[in-house]
């Protein structure tokens, strides 16, 4: 019987200041044995439980793809317990691995589609990968039009600053940042996600829309993605709610009678309509 | 059918006693609980039920997980998984049935729980009837009985001087081996059918249309009244033989330390607290819904059968007496209404 509780043993290799806040740090980590690498087999939009041995663990969408072997990333605010501890961490420290967990985005349905990603503050982990996998030679061409929109309140709380530059050059991908209030030197757009997401008006033709924010973003953009035509079964959403075991046990995430890290993270807003309102 | 006479029990216990470990009812204080026995003489079997569930003889209510020591250049995991055989002897047939109903939680299509799973494999399960079920038994209602068999592989039928044993399964057949009982004649097996049928339940709960009714109350005022009463004390999920949820903590002790799973309780604020501050159940309100909900809604969705089994327990340890049975009968008798966020 293989034990879901045991993590797999990771290093530690950079913990990486995000934004200028200070309050995000990237973490990269690399497996300890090879074959820990090979059963860990994900996709984007799942997560994992990162233990720091003596504090505890917690779960974290995983920010890196799986075209980018040999290390998993996660982006983590510093919230609780164990995000200061890990904040905190010299790199080299050994941590705990466990996932992944929860389903993914469903990457199958999308292929052929257009896609529209939607980000708002630092939920930008898991679309990273999304991002990312979707872009990468062998991927690409599986899908069709790529459009990003990304905000946050000011330039320096953007997750991955240089990936986003690179995007821009890119054109296989539209990507659109904005921020909050104008800033010197700010060559984006400036409004809230909603807005700026009314004027790039994505068609919801053969399209799906990926949506992570804060619970504000996400309450106004959805009205905004009905009036494009998106319909309920092709708007993805990632909740989160507090988890320990990850596997739909221990009983503390469910929405009614899915569990988020077992039925989720991902659903369609359909889906969620059908839930209560509980996360 | 065997008899067992009760001269004999201190025997047979001795002997099971010699390859397994042997829970048993035993009194604490005030209460009964199950306990590993080292001698007969705790064992007490005329007793009414145990004030928490025989669930934590496979679930116990603190266990390791795993220990950890952090070295130069790595960390040792050690796995600590109980493979000991065990024998809850004496348990009611309504604990019995909880514990097929957790092996739903425990073991999923995905996902095996090994702690529990490797407990529940080596445990054989002694059940005893109820010739006198409580007042605040309500078992029949739940599809259970007081001698019912399911789950068990013996069932003890208490006549007296001797106990009817029923034989149910393989398992339980080996724990006799040895003894060789005679069956039970014409006499003793009257005296169990008589037994059997004096042992009424005072109490019903009617549960037709209920599942119904939960599908669409989730925002129905009835909910501001219903929690009002309950002080969030966790009693009734503490000694509740179908809760099943648990918090995992480390506990350190220099370079080393375990991991640690411990009960926790859904009626408690911190339990679904997110490190934002968010709670997606806040109030009394939302968390008392939660408990009705998860046994008589959300767990008929995804296993078909009521998290519920009638025993009463938390009827009897609740400090405020909201009585559940009340509970549904509320939501039973509540205007029917169509939901609307």
């Amino acid at each position: 019987m293989k034990n879901p509780y045991l993590p797999l043993l990771m290093r530690l290799v950079k913990n990486f200041v995000e934004t200028e806040d200070k309050l995000i740090h990237t973490f990269t980590l690399e497996f300890l044995n090879e074959e820990d690498e090979k059963s860990f087999q994900y996709l984007p939009g799942q997560f994992a439980e990162v233990s720091v041995f003596d504090v505890g663990e917690a779960p974290f969408g995983i920010a890196s793809s799986p075209t980018e072997p040999g290390h998993l990333k996660f982006s983590v605010a510093k919230v609780g317990v164990v995000t200061t501890a890990l904040h905190q961490l010299p790199e080299g420290t050994i941590l705990g691995v466990r996932g992944p967990l929860g389903n993914s985005y469903p990457i199958e349905e999308f292929k052929g589609k257009n896609l529209v990603v939607i980000g708002g503050g630092f939920a930008f982990t898991t679309l990273r990968s999304l991002v990312t996998y979707i872009l990468h030679p062998q991927h690409r061409g599986d899908f069709g039009k790529l459009t990003v929109i990304y905000g946050a309140r000011n330039p320096g709380l953007l997750l991955y600053k240089d990936e986003l530059a690179e995007w821009e050059k890119r054109p296989d991908i539209e990507l659109v940042t904005t921020i909050d209030h104008p800033v010197e030197g700010w060559n984006g757009r400036v409004g809230f996600v909603p807005a700026v997401t009314k004027e790039v008006a994505p068609s919801a033709e053969n399209a799906y829309v990926v949506v992570c924010g804060p619970p504000i973003m996400i309450k106004f953009t959805l009205p905004v993605l009905e009036e494009l035509g998106f319909p309920p079964e092709r708007i993805i959403m990632s909740l989160e709610n507090r988890m320990k075991c990850g596997i739909g046990m221990c009983g503390r995430c469910n929405v009614g009678n899915k569990y988020v890290c077992k039925d989720g993270p991902v659903f369609t807003r359909a889906q969620l309509n059908q839930l209560p309102n509980e996360y | 059918m065997l008899l067992l006479n009760k001269d004999q029990v201190t025997n047979w216990l001795n002997k099971l006693m010699q390859t397994c470990q042997v829970f048993a009812p035993v009194k604490e204080g005030d209460y009964f609980c199950f306990k590993q026995i080292s001698s007969c003489d705790q064992v007490i079997l005329n007793y009414n039920n145990t004030r928490v569930p025989p669930k934590e003889v496979l679930f116990p209510r603190s266990e390791k997980l795993f220990c950890y020591r952090c070295e130069n250049d790595g960390v040792q995991l050690t796995e600590q998984i109980d493979e000991s055989k065990k024998i809850i002897i004496g348990l009611r047939p309504c604990d019995a049935k909880s514990l097929l109903l957790l092996d739903n939680v425990f073991s999923s299509d995905k996902y095996q729980d090994p702690y529990y799973l490797t407990r529940r494999n080596n445990t054989v399960l002694v059940g005893l009837g109820c010739n006198q079920p409580a007042g605040t038994c309500f078992c029949t209602s739940l599809g259970g009985s007081p001698f019912s068999t399911e789950g068990l592989d013996l069932l003890l039928v208490d006549i007296g001087d001797q106990y009817v044993v029923e034989v149910l399964t393989e398992r339980g057949r080996a724990l006799l081996s040895g003894m060789e009982l005679p069956a039970a004649d014409q006499e003793a097996q009257e005296a169990a059918r008589m037994v059997k049928e004096g042992a009424s339940l005072s109490s019903q709960v009617n549960l037709e249309g209920l599942k119904s009714r939960l599908d669409v109350n989730f925002y129905d005022p009835i909910w501001d009244l219903i929690h009002e009463k309950c002080l969030g004390c966790a009693a009734c999920t503490y000694t509740c033989p179908t809760c099943h949820c648990f918090d995992i903590v480390d506990e350190a002790a220099g370079n080393e330390g375990c991991r640690i799973r411990n009960w926790d309780a859904c009626m408690f604020p911190l339990f679904t607290l997110h490190g934002s501050g968010h709670n997606p159940r806040p109030t009394g309100k939302e968390r008392f819904r939660q408990r009705v909900m998860h046994k008589f809604k959300y767990f008929v969705d995804n296993f078909n059968a009521i998290a519920c089994v009638g025993c009463g327990r938390c009827i009897i340890n609740c400090p405020v007496n909201l009585d559940i049975r009340e509970v549904l009968a509320e939501i039973q008798g509540s205007e029917v209404r169509s939901d609307n966020q």
